[in-house]
């Protein structure tokens, strides 16, 4: 395998606090991205992201570690709303941010209008997985880096790479519920709040954990049953994608979308990294400041790993994934369920 | 050989009955006592992170009962910036509280200092919560932005002692984080 050592790929990992944020950057983060408190971004969660004070006190801690911070604005402003979305635009770039994350065309239009020199790269949650996609978003917002969906074989990426004229980012690790990224409307069909648009997967104000007497474990959103554990079974999030199933074809109840485990590509570094990934992605922002110190220091040495020849262990990240379980999705294969 | 010093030869063998052996030394500790440690502490804890509770938005009114399976009381917290209370009471008293978190004393405190990621312990059964979901993200994602150590600041009052103490749970908790 050709590994160009010379070609250092980025960390970018996830900060839902400024402490986390610290955290991240402590640990060896190059980049770490955040939103502020509102329906601007896809982790829009209670009691998690920035205010413009915190964000701006982050930025300043970020650099003068020399790592930088990218602001998700990564939702789809509805009709009538797109101030707040404009808004933070000009917030972030401001507050000295690196570069936004865009998902919404309006969004991108006006913040290559209205601020030039503000760095745009495109959210996941665009869903841009072709090479007239991307090559659309640089050509109209110069776009200087796409996220891919998590859809795409390493062999994809790679002759991706070859044709796009911008920067590619991949995840690596962290949760695996895909979909199709930017039109999921699970949550909105049982909650009435968009994933997309109001920033938020499940909201906890949905959610209910419905506990026996012999520790089985039901999870609800707005009433309607995810799923149900055994006491001797680990639960992932109750969200629609990982929820098990009852359906015509069979007997017993099954994960119709999605299973809960969690992305992780180990395994696959040394060939993503010879693939000419630009930045690796940890997904993360509604977790911990200890999950975020384990996953980012654990990356940043299985990276500088990689690009001296060594090899790579992460096998103890296993105790931080959901449902104990992980996968290599579609990066190794399409079948990979 | 007494009951004590069956359970104080196992804390030796197996981290995993240390927490079981400290359970039983917190046993006859008085509740009064527990009280006056817990409303201290948790009147410094919110002079010196004044910004703690910003978090939790509209949840400032909402009462959090705090199960802690292996000892034999439970807390109660009240986080109103204006009048925080943290209060111990004995388990089965009834309570009725908008949220309940539940897990082993090295869960929950592993948690509450940033050691110990919540979704992984929900993950592995570890911790368990109930009630009103939204407060206790909230609540979640308050505690994990503060700086430093929650239990240093309330292990502090016992002096050296104290300290001593909470190094042997930080390790057990660190055991615990890799057995699960």
């Amino acid at each position: 395998m050709n590994i160009n050592t010379q070609h250092k790929p980025e960390l970018v990992c996830p900060a839902g606090t400024p402490a986390s944020l610290r955290t991240a950057v402590d640990s060896g983060a190059d980049t770490v991205y955040c939103g502020f408190q509102n329906a601007t971004n896809a982790r829009n969660f209670p009691g998690l992201n920035f205010t413009p004070a915190e964000l701006e006190e982050s930025i300043a801690y970020a650099h003068a570690h020399k790592a930088q911070v990218l602001v998700a604005l990564n939702t789809f402003p509805p009709a009538g709303q797109f101030p707040l979305w404009a808004n933070a635009v000009d917030l972030a770039y401001n507050l000295g941010a690196d570069a936004i994350i865009v998902a919404d065309i309006g969004v991108a239009l006006y913040a290559k209008n209205k601020h030039s020199d503000l760095r745009l790269h495109l959210s996941v949650q665009a869903g841009a997985p072709s090479i007239e996609a991307i090559k659309f978003y640089c050509e109209e917002f110069d776009v200087k880096r796409v996220v891919l969906p998590r859809i795409l074989t390493i062999t994809e990426i790679k002759s991706l790479k070859q044709e796009i004229p911008c920067e590619i980012e991949c995840f690596i690790f962290g949760n695996h519920g895909l979909m199709a990224e930017g039109r999921c409307s699970l949550t909105n069909y049982a909650t009435g709040l968009s994933t997309n648009m109001d920033g938020i997967c499940s909201p906890a104000n949905f959610v209910s954990y419905q506990v026996d007497a012999n520790r089985n474990l039901r999870t609800e959103l707005n009433r309607f049953t995810i799923d149900s554990f055994s006491c001797s079974q680990n639960p992932g999030y109750p969200t629609i994608c990982k929820g098990r199933y009852t359906v015509a074809h069979r007997d017993d109840p099954y994960y119709a979308f999605e299973e809960p485990l969690s992305l992780n590509l180990a395994s696959l570094l040394p060939e993503l990294i010879a693939a000419g990934v630009d930045a690796f992605k940890i997904e993360g922002r509604q977790r911990s400041k200890a999950y975020i110190q384990s996953v980012v220091s654990s990356w940043r040495k299985a990276i500088d790993s990689v690009l001296e020849g060594g090899s790579v262990n992460m096998d103890h990240l296993l105790s931080l994934t959901e449902g104990h379980k992980q996968t290599l999705g579609a990066y190794e294969t399409k079948r990979w369920r | 050989m007494n009951m004590l010093s069956i359970r104080a030869q196992r804390f030796r063998k197996n981290p995993a009955h240390k927490a079981e052996f400290l359970g039983l030394l917190a046993r006859p500790i008085p509740l009064p006592l527990i009280n006056y440690v817990l409303d201290r502490t948790i009147v410094k804890i919110t002079k010196k992170y004044p910004t703690l509770f910003n978090r939790l938005s509209g949840h400032h009114h909402k009462t959090f009962l705090i199960e802690i399976t292996n000892l034999s009381f439970d807390l109660i917290l009240c986080p109103n910036p204006a009048s925080p209370h943290l209060l111990a009471i004995r388990k089965k008293t009834g309570f009725h509280a908008d949220a309940t978190i539940s897990g082993s004393f090295l869960a929950l405190i592993g948690m509450v200092d940033g050691r110990l990621d919540g979704d992984a312990l929900f993950f592995t059964r570890d911790l368990q919560i109930s009630g009103d979901t939204e407060a206790i993200v909230c609540l979640r994602n308050a505690l994990d932005d503060v700086e430093g150590s929650v239990a240093s600041e309330a292990a502090s009052y016992f002096g050296p002692i104290g300290m001593l103490f909470l190094t042997i749970l930080i390790k057990m908790a660190n055991e615990h984080q890799y057995s699960t």
